[in-house]
């Protein structure tokens, strides 16, 4: 081998030099002449054409040029001087317009000819503009170049409004800088988290509360659907939902296209990038390609850490000691001032991952590390990036951090202090007054003064001396303390929401008030989630946690929502559903009958059943027949059911005063008064009701949630009853006398239930759980409880008692029904 | 001319952290999932234990939660995560300039 590139640099030395061109006078295009000087300073005669009419520059410091913490002279990279004395000719402000392969030569626009022996493409990529009509008027730039900055620097002087659509990297740090130059910026992003291809939701949460504070409005799944201008200048940016917002100039920052126009004109061999082989070398073996505008094992780079790996192995390939590329695996960091924010490698937790998760809500500050097999393999970190660098370099090494594990994520200084077999004798090794809790200012010392006192559970620690309550960041650190202090006699806590979190169905309910957490991912951060989006049994219960907290306020996540609310049906083993009109207190009529039989007729629903809760039950729907099977129902005047929602479901009654000769009220009366109080509520579980109209209890109000049973004297409310796996009879709460007076409580005791039981927990296990008494106590001690607690009821009604048939019918998330398209075979071509 | 990939439109029409379903004529029927973080997969609309349809699961991570048995699975590989076992095959999938292309001898094997 030895011997062969010796001859190679014999023959090289022999003949006059090679001439090498380079097209694009970039970073990828410098450095990369850059490392081949290095190596073999002689062996080339380089030629750069670059496309901008200057010198070459640092292209990722535009962002700091343009928040004016920068000038242009401050990022050149290599000025003219350079050039000269390497002996480089530089063509500015002259594109490459085509390759002539064949001829080894180039042509610029101006029509100079240019021979090469090798051929460099540095050409880098393009800013994406969007397809939207407007997107050529005046006032609409993009953030690739010096040029892009200064006619934001110029929109800027006159100061108004910037939209800058796309919340990446580059969006983020263009909205920064026109925010600093004193203009009113608002950020429109396509997808529901900034930055999502760096960062995950809980940290793009973090980040756009920051920015929000900074005055930056942020409109995150908004899509646009025009730029509107006035006298051919942008005057607005108008969105899919018809909101328009004021621009005096709009940023495209949606993403950049690998620029390969120029390779594929040429016959070079492109996919999404301009394809090479390690050593950079394109399907023409005399033209090579380097940055940006690469295609590397399927991977196009938009960041500047592998472009310089790809010119180390460019140069090494063209100098005869070749270091083929292996790919890169790249970090990202926010150039936003105050804004500490770091990630790298891949943070979507797969098969075999395993997340370690520390937050701290007081000081803002978020750290993931994705583990797999004893390896980090991709970290967020929000808020304190210090050990960004630490986790990178031990990411790009793939080394084992098994014996660092359990003080990983407080980073280096700690991980590397107690890099002991076991943890807790790094904490035994404390001294008393050594620091465990930083937010409270708890000394290790006090922990175990605690712990001795008779706090012998994590809880009971948080509660005697603060440690470990707010954060949660030293829990580990409590809990050795708790094992070394009482060897195995550490009692374990009372049962929590989920894995992703230490804290119980009651601590997040609480919290959730106290704090005022009024979104899904705040909760998770202020709460310090253990995984970056919940899981199943998680989401769905903060979802109604947050929904029953804060009506009227709080939206609805329908990702969050078990596939039953989401389709307003229930689905069965076949994956179909069934449908269940609402009928008030079990009673119909002809017309809502012939609905239901046409539908059953029109759709082939294989079952009709009569259901438990004296409502119609129609079997075998397609998801995407649902809209029109309720527009159907809509039509006779029926609304959804809830058949399928942790909700109020039906309202069973007996005939009552009106027919029976036993009954003693109108219990058919009071139930449709009931159900119309009651329907659509969100409940901890799903709520049955009945009402009986004599004590012969026809309706079964003994085995429901809530249940009347009517007397002479008036009504007797029952509580906490249950038909299902285990059944429950009712407990009596109380009499009363009025119509008014039952429905009053039966608001009351729904909303007391709403607020207070876990989620899924039923009424029977709640009573149970809670004690008959505490209901009792809660409802009927103070004379103004009642009362309180259902104008809550109702207030919150007020905003759920909308038909969600008919806001499907009428249109709304038809996604979610439609399939995306059909596969279907190309029988026609087949049969020419 | 058949290409590799089949283009399935663009990535907008599914809503992050919900997935939605491809029919395919003489062949099973695809769900293609947009995870809350903004990734993309396709499998078979078919859980392992009970045929479930995984499409109308609840998204968390990079799995879902069959709506039938509250079995997870990983969208990644496929395999049925925890305690069960079992797995739903996967259909390559690559996004290019803001659309979902499939691999197109996957959809219609």
């Amino acid at each position: 081998m030895n011997a062969q590139t010796r001859i190679d640099i014999n023959v090289a030395e022999r003949h006059p030099r090679q001439k090498l061109v380079v097209v694009g006078n970039g970073m990828a295009g410098c450095r990369a002449v850059e490392e081949i000087l290095a190596r073999d300073a002689g062996r080339y005669s380089v030629t750069i054409l670059g496309a901008e009419p200057r010198v070459n520059y640092n292209r990722i410091m535009l962002s700091p040029v343009l928040a004016g913490e920068k000038t242009f002279e401050d990022i050149v990279i290599n000025d003219t001087a350079w050039y000269a004395d390497n002996g480089i000719a530089l063509v500015t402000g002259d594109p490459v317009v085509a390759i002539d392969r064949a001829g080894k030569r180039v042509t610029t626009r101006s029509g100079h000819l240019q021979p090469y022996d090798k051929l460099i493409l540095a050409t880098g990529s393009d800013p994406f503009i969007i397809p939207v009509p407007g997107n050529d008027l005046a006032g609409v730039v993009t953030f690739r170049d010096l040029d892009d900055v200064d006619r934001m620097l110029k929109a800027a002087e006159r100061g108004g409004d910037a939209v800058v659509i796309g919340g990446g990297l580059l969006g983020l740090e263009a909205a920064h800088g026109l925010a600093l130059r004193g203009m009113t910026v608002t950020v429109v992003h396509l997808m529901p988290t900034l930055m999502e291809r760096q960062l995950d939701e809980a940290a793009g949460w973090l980040l756009r509360q920051e920015l929000e504070r900074r005055g930056h409005t942020i409109l995150t799944g908004a899509n646009t659907r025009a730029i509107l201008g006035s006298d051919g200048h942008v005057a607005a940016v108008e969105l899919e939902d018809g909101r328009r917002i004021p621009a005096d100039i709009v940023v495209m920052a949606a993403g950049i296209r690998p620029s390969i126009a120029l390779a594929r004109n040429a016959g070079i061999t492109c996919e999404r990038g301009i394809v090479v082989d390690d050593n950079m070398v394109t399907s023409d073996p005399s033209v090579l390609a380097v940055g940006e505008c690469v295609q590397h094992r399927g991977l196009c780079y938009g960041l500047v850490a592998p472009l310089w790996d790809m010119c180390r192995a460019l140069a090494g390939y063209l100098t005869d000691s070749p270091a083929p590329y292996q790919g890169s695996v790249t970090s990202t960091k926010l150039k936003v001032s105050g804004i500490d924010l770091f990630s790298a490698g891949d943070f979507a937790s797969g098969e075999g991952c395993e997340d370690i998760v520390m937050r701290d809500a007081a000081r803002g500050v978020y750290k993931r590390l994705v583990l797999k097999d004893d390896r980090i393999i991709g970290t967020v970190l929000y808020g304190d990036t210090a050990d960004g660098n630490w986790y990178f370099e031990l990411l790009r090494k793939g080394e084992d951090v098994a014996a660092l594990r359990a003080g990983l994520i407080f980073g280096q200084a700690f991980a590397n202090g107690s890099a002991l077999a076991d943890p807790n004798a790094a904490v035994a090794a404390l001294s008393d007054d050594a620091e465990i809790c930083g937010c409270n200012g708890v000394s290790k010392g006090q922990v175990v003064g605690c712990i001795n006192s008779g706090a012998h559970s994590l809880d009971a620690v948080r509660a005697g001396c603060k440690a470990s309550a707010s954060c949660g960041s030293c829990t580990p650190l409590v809990e050795s303390l708790l094992a070394l202090t009482l060897g195995g006699a550490v009692e374990s806590g009372p049962k929590t929401l989920c894995k992703c979190t230490s804290f119980t169905h009651d601590d997040v309910r609480r919290l959730i008030m106290e704090r005022q957490l009024k979104h899904l991912p705040q909760v998770m951060q202020e709460l310090h989630w253990s995984t970056p989006d919940g899981c199943s049994t998680c989401r769905p219960a903060l979802n109604y946690y947050l929904l029953c907290a804060w009506p009227g306020e709080y939206v609805d996540d329908q990702a969050s929502r078990f596939v039953n609310e989401r389709l307003h049906a229930n689905i069965q083993k076949d994956g179909t559903y069934s449908v269940v009109p609402r009928m008030w207190g079990g009673i119909t009529n002809p017309r809502e009958l012939r609905a239901i039989a046409d539908v059953v007729e029109k759709y082939n629903a294989p079952m009709v059943k009569v259901t438990g809760g004296q409502r119609i039950d129609i079997f075998g729907i397609r998801k995407e027949d649902l809209p029109a099977v309720w527009a159907d129902l809509n039509a006779a005047g029926m609304v959804s059911g809830h058949a399928y929602g942790k909700a109020l479901r039906t309202v069973k009654t007996c005939v009552g005063s009106d027919w029976c000769r036993f009954g003693t009220q109108d219990s058919t009366g009071l139930g449709v008064k009931i159900e119309k109080m009651t329907w659509g509520s969100w409940m901890p579980h799903k709520f049955k009701i009945a009402v009986s109209g004599c004590p012969r209890n026809c309706a079964e109000a003994t085995i429901k949630d809530f249940g009347v049973v009517c007397v002479d004297s008036g009504y007797e409310l029952h509580i906490g009853g249950n038909g299902g796996i285990k059944v429950r009879v009712t407990d009596l709460l109380c009499k009363v006398a009025t119509e008014k007076e039952a429905l009053d409580m039966c608001a009351a005791f729904i909303q007391l239930y709403r607020e207070d039981a876990h989620y899924l927990e039923r009424t029977a296990p709640w009573v149970a759980r809670r004690g008959l008494d505490w209901v009792k106590a809660q409802l009927l001690d103070d004379p103004d409880a009642v009362t309180r607690l259902a104008r809550r009821f109702r207030y919150s009604q007020s905003f759920s008692q909308n038909d969600p048939w008919a806001a499907r019918v009428a249109g709304e998330r038809r996604d979610l029904h439609a399939h995306l398209a059909e596969v279907r075979p190309m029988q026609l071509e087949d049969a020419q | 001319m058949i290409g590799k990939w089949l283009d399935i439109g663009p990535t907008t029409q599914i809503e992050p952290g919900s997935a939605r379903t491809l029919p395919v004529f003489g062949g099973e029927e695809i769900a293609v999932f947009h995870t809350v973080r903004g990734e993309f997969y396709a499998l078979v609309n078919k859980c392992p234990h009970k045929a479930g349809p995984l499409s109308q699961g609840i998204i968390h991570g990079d799995s879902v939660t069959c709506p039938l048995h509250n079995w997870r699975i990983s969208l990644r590989t496929g395999e049925a995560l925890g305690e069960d076992k079992g797995c739903t095959p996967t259909i390559p999938l690559k996004i290019d300039g803001g659309r979902i292309f499939l691999l197109r001898e996957a959809v219609v094997a």
